[in-house]
């Protein structure tokens, strides 16, 4: 499928532990899709193994990104082949600041050798920046040193709005946000929303589907999607409990 | 072409010392510094391997001979190279040398000059300034090792400057000294003498460089600092002498009473290039700061001993060294705290990290205290490591090819110490000559 994000039959251990199992969902594009699931079901896993972690092992299946094939490809090119993945945990990058970073990353996806346009870069880093409500100042601070887990996290909706991916997938994005940050987080992935661009949200709570309404809600358990509906299923989860998955759905 | 063949004897040759010193004949004194220097490099024998402070240098490989003076470069060369040592738009003056000659003599705003500040060659001074000479060229003791290569520097002194900036006067722009290897095969001896009065301030940029990227050189220099009470002294001092270059460095700095100094050494450059950094505080209430920043790649070795000495209490000393190591690079760091008994209530810390960016790459790290207070604060602290994976993979997960990523976490990884700069030009330059050695590499 040319304008999707494709995850077919894939397989992934960590070590000698299994973690996804057979797992497949289609994302098409212009579509947000939310993943929820207990803790310890793969979710983080998944965003992993599709960015290319070196830590996971794929033993079988395949991953597509508008008909490209990613699983085996290297971090920094599944990245450029359209596919950002927003950290649950984003590192501290020491020495290195937000604007250079951006414009690195933005360089990579230059032809070699091609002229940056630093006045226009910097033109929309500060839109972008005000837009999530933070200090320009912070374009010459180091990645995510010293940042609250709302700066950490808004630094992570930059980058995003600033790479433009096809597909992006949020790893617990909501996590360590109080609801005013929650809020500009997810402003910044609506804006975003549109023909061009798909999402996969990965949460454990149902309170970040309140502000980033989901097209279709998926119930990971065990390495593999359970059960998928509405964006109304995240509510019904909220109410009967993950206990509903473990004793009900995972059975199914 | 070859300067080497037209100067048949080498900077080992007696009969060559002797005629240069004898030019200075009508400045008795430092004719006898230099024959001092001379007789202590005669009887002084070459380091090696098994003495303590030579430890894990390559001392097999070190050898004087094949070196000798240059004649003055043409006046088109000069000019060349005085075009390429305008590195900082704001220096309050600028001295170039080209193979240990004064090309470029620095003019003075007449403020200054009316302030009493002196900037000039050492030639100059020997002969304008010989009381202030004499009390502070090469007092302080050559404590870490190098003993024969500073009486080497001492026999061939000539090349190098005096800045002295007198009690109360408050020099912000920084004084920039530019020194150049032209002739393959060309010793080089510069020194610096650097007097800050009571309450003076004064910045300094030394910046060793070789006219091209592969030079071949012997560099012995020598900066010794003077730091008097309450003054601020902060000191840039950049070695990229060209990759077949051994370079020996030795500084030393005084401080007295509530002085603050922050010291910046930089080095990209040499095929072998020994540091002996040597602070002494001798009065309570002094602030000092030391810093090191290397980038070593092919088959460099980095050699870096350090010297803090607290003579007197109620004061603070900081260094921190970083490195970063490509290819078969080799950096030493050794580094000592020494506390006199009654240097009570000194702050004293250490702190070696080298990053390790090649497989074949190796960091050796000897920190050491020496304290005879009992009311000190002292520490030391090295780390030897690799790029953090989970760095790395957060820089590739945005799209960043590999090598682009280790280079900007490498590069990362230095910038706090160039953040102590102090100086956004000169930063900017020491960072881009960082940033080349992942290039050449």
């Amino acid at each position: 499928m040319p304008d999707s994000l494709v995850i077919k039959n894939l397989n992934a251990s960590i070590g000698d532990r299994p973690i996804l199992k057979d797992f497949s969902l289609t994302v098409p594009k212009g579509e947000v899709h939310a993943i929820m699931g207990p803790n310890g079901t793969g979710k983080s896993t998944l965003s992993k193994v599709l960015a290319g972690h070196p830590d996971y092992t794929v033993q079988s299946g395949e991953a597509f990104v508008d008909g490209e094939q990613i699983i085996g490809l290297e971090p920094d090119v599944i990245a450029r082949a359209g596919l950002f993945l927003a950290f649950q945990y984003p590192s501290e990058i020491p020495g290195v600041t937000i604007a250079n970073f951006i414009r690195a990353a933005l360089v990579a996806r230059q032809a070699k050798g091609a002229p940056f346009d630093a006045k226009a870069y910097y033109a929309e880093l500060y839109a972008k920046m005000d837009a999530l409500k933070m200090d320009r100042k912070f374009t010459s601070r180091f990645v995510n040193e010293g940042f609250s887990g709302g700066e950490k996290k808004r630094c992570e909706i930059l980058q995003l709005m600033m790479l433009k991916p096809k597909y992006a997938v949020l790893d617990e994005t909501d996590s360590g946000l109080d609801i005013d940050a929650l809020r500009i987080v997810s402003e910044g992935v609506n804006a975003m929303r549109g023909p061009d661009a798909g999402f996969l949200v990965i949460t454990h709570y149902q309170r970040l589907l309140d502000y980033i309404v989901p097209d279709r809600v998926h119930i990971m358990w065990d390495g593999r999607i359970v059960h998928s509906g509405g964006k109304e299923l995240a509510l019904e989860l909220e109410e009967k409990g993950y206990d509903w998955v473990k004793k009900d759905l995972a059975k199914a | 072409m070859s300067a080497v063949a037209s100067v048949p004897a080498g900077v080992l040759d007696v009969a060559l010392q002797s005629a240069e010193t004898a030019a200075f004949r009508a400045q008795d004194w430092f004719a006898v510094l230099r024959q001092q220097g001379w007789h202590a490099f005669q009887s002084l024998p070459m380091p090696t391997r098994d003495n303590e402070k030579w430890r894990f240098s390559d001392a097999r490989t070190l050898s004087l001979d094949g070196y000798a003076p240059a004649p003055a470069p043409t006046p088109a060369q000069a000019a060349d190279l005085i075009a390429r040592s305008r590195l900082i738009s704001d220096a309050a003056g600028l001295i170039v040398h080209v193979d240990g000659h004064c090309v470029l003599k620095p003019t003075l705003s007449a403020e200054l000059v009316a302030q009493g500040v002196v900037f000039e060659s050492l030639e100059d001074a020997v002969r304008a300034r010989p009381a202030l000479l004499q009390e502070h060229l090469l007092k302080h003791p050559v404590l870490l090792g190098g003993d024969k290569f500073a009486a080497l520097h001492r026999a061939w002194l000539r090349a190098g400057y005096v800045l002295h900036v007198p009690k109360g006067v408050e020099v912000k722009q920084p004084f920039v000294s530019v020194t150049w290897t032209l002739t393959d095969g060309v010793a080089v001896f510069p020194h610096a003498l650097i007097i800050a009065g009571e309450r003076a301030t004064a910045d300094i940029h030394d910046f060793h460089l070789s006219a091209k990227a592969d030079q071949r050189a012997l560099a012995i220099s020598a900066v010794d600092i003077h730091a008097g009470t309450g003054s601020q002294v902060r000191r840039l001092a950049v070695q990229a002498w060209g990759s077949a270059t051994q370079s020996f460095q030795i500084d030393n700095t005084c401080g007295g009473r509530d002085a603050v100094i922050s010291s910046v050494n930089a080095a990209v450059g040499s095929r072998r290039a020994r540091l002996e950094n040597t602070v002494r505080i001798d009065g309570p209430g002094a602030d000092v700061s030391l810093y090191g920043i290397s980038v070593a790649s092919g088959e460099q070795e980095f050699d870096q001993r350090t010297l803090q000495v607290h003579a007197a209490g109620h004061a603070k000393s900081d260094l921190l060294f970083k490195n970063a190591l490509l290819g078969k690079a080799r950096t030493i760091f050794s580094g000592l705290i020494k506390v006199a008994p009654d240097a009570q209530r000194t702050d004293a810390y250490q702190t070696n990290r080298n990053l390790l960016l090649s497989p074949d790459a190796e960091a050796d790290s000897l920190p050491g205290l020496e304290i005879e207070a009992n009311d000190v604060k002292c520490s030391h602290g090295a780390t030897t490591g690799q790029i953090d994976p989970a760095e790395l993979f957060y820089l590739r997960a945005r799209g960043i090819p590999l090598a682009v990523a280790q280079e900007l976490l490498a590069q990362g990884f230095l910038e706090e110490v160039l953040a102590k700069v102090g100086h956004e030009e000169a930063a900017a330059a020491v960072r881009e000559m960082l940033r080349l050695k992942f290039h050449q590499a």
